[in-house]
């Protein structure tokens, strides 16, 4: 029984990343692009972890499972952030606004 | 019983690689820095997924701290490229007053 969700998790997870490589080709700005790559790679890797973690069923491997998905849910979204407020300030205009001024904050930049 | 996580190691082999195979091609034609940046980042994220599985596939428990450096690495590697992106203008711009 344990085997089989942890088959599943691991099928699961699989698809995640998938849907998240998917993503990263298809969406069209670096701001939805930055979203596939921490939410939904991240759902991946964790249901992934937790797979190996019930396959194993040992202390040491469930104590190393859990600190790599706290580490990855702690990481990602620090990294989006600085990476979304970088191509912010290079001036990268979020896709669906028209044109006018792009919406930098000027006053920090300059 | 064992057929069906096997099995399921694979097929998450498969799209894990797809993943990165993606990745790698978002690397290649991303317009803008900040696009390499998520790509890597994207990238980092699904060899720790591939880490994982490769522990399942080898029961060998030792790949896992394989995937905690990379996780903390890919982190290290992120910041610092997005920090490099951001000064870059602020040092193009600076450089042009000087």
């Amino acid at each position: 029984m344990v085997t089989v969700i942890a088959a599943i998790l691991v099928l699961l997870g699989g698809v995640f990343t998938a849907v998240a490589g998917i993503g990263i080709l298809r969406l069209p700005d670096v701001y939805m692009r930055m979203h596939a790559a921490t939410k939904v790679g991240t759902l991946g890797s964790g249901l992934i972890l937790v797979g190996v973690g019930l396959h194993f069923a040992d202390p040491g491997v469930v104590l190393r499972c859990v600190l790599i998905f706290v580490f990855l849910m702690l990481t990602s979204p620090i990294g989006a952030h600085m990476i979304g407020r970088a191509a912010l300030r290079i001036g990268i205009v979020p896709w669906g606004i028209a044109t006018g001024e792009p919406p930098v904050e000027k006053g920090k930049a300059d | 019983m064992t057929d069906i996580l096997d099995i399921a190691v694979m097929a998450g082999f498969v799209m894990v690689f797809i993943a990165v195979g993606l990745a790698v091609l978002r690397l290649a034609v991303g317009p803008t820095l900040p696009d390499r940046v998520v790509a890597l980042d994207m990238m980092t994220l699904a060899i720790v997924a591939f880490c994982a599985l490769a522990a399942i596939r080898t029961g060998e428990a030792a790949f896992l701290d394989v995937a905690l450096v990379l996780a903390l690495v890919g982190f290290l590697a992120t910041v610092a490229l997005a920090r490099f992106a951001e000064r870059q203008k602020l040092r193009g711009q600076n450089g042009e007053d000087e």
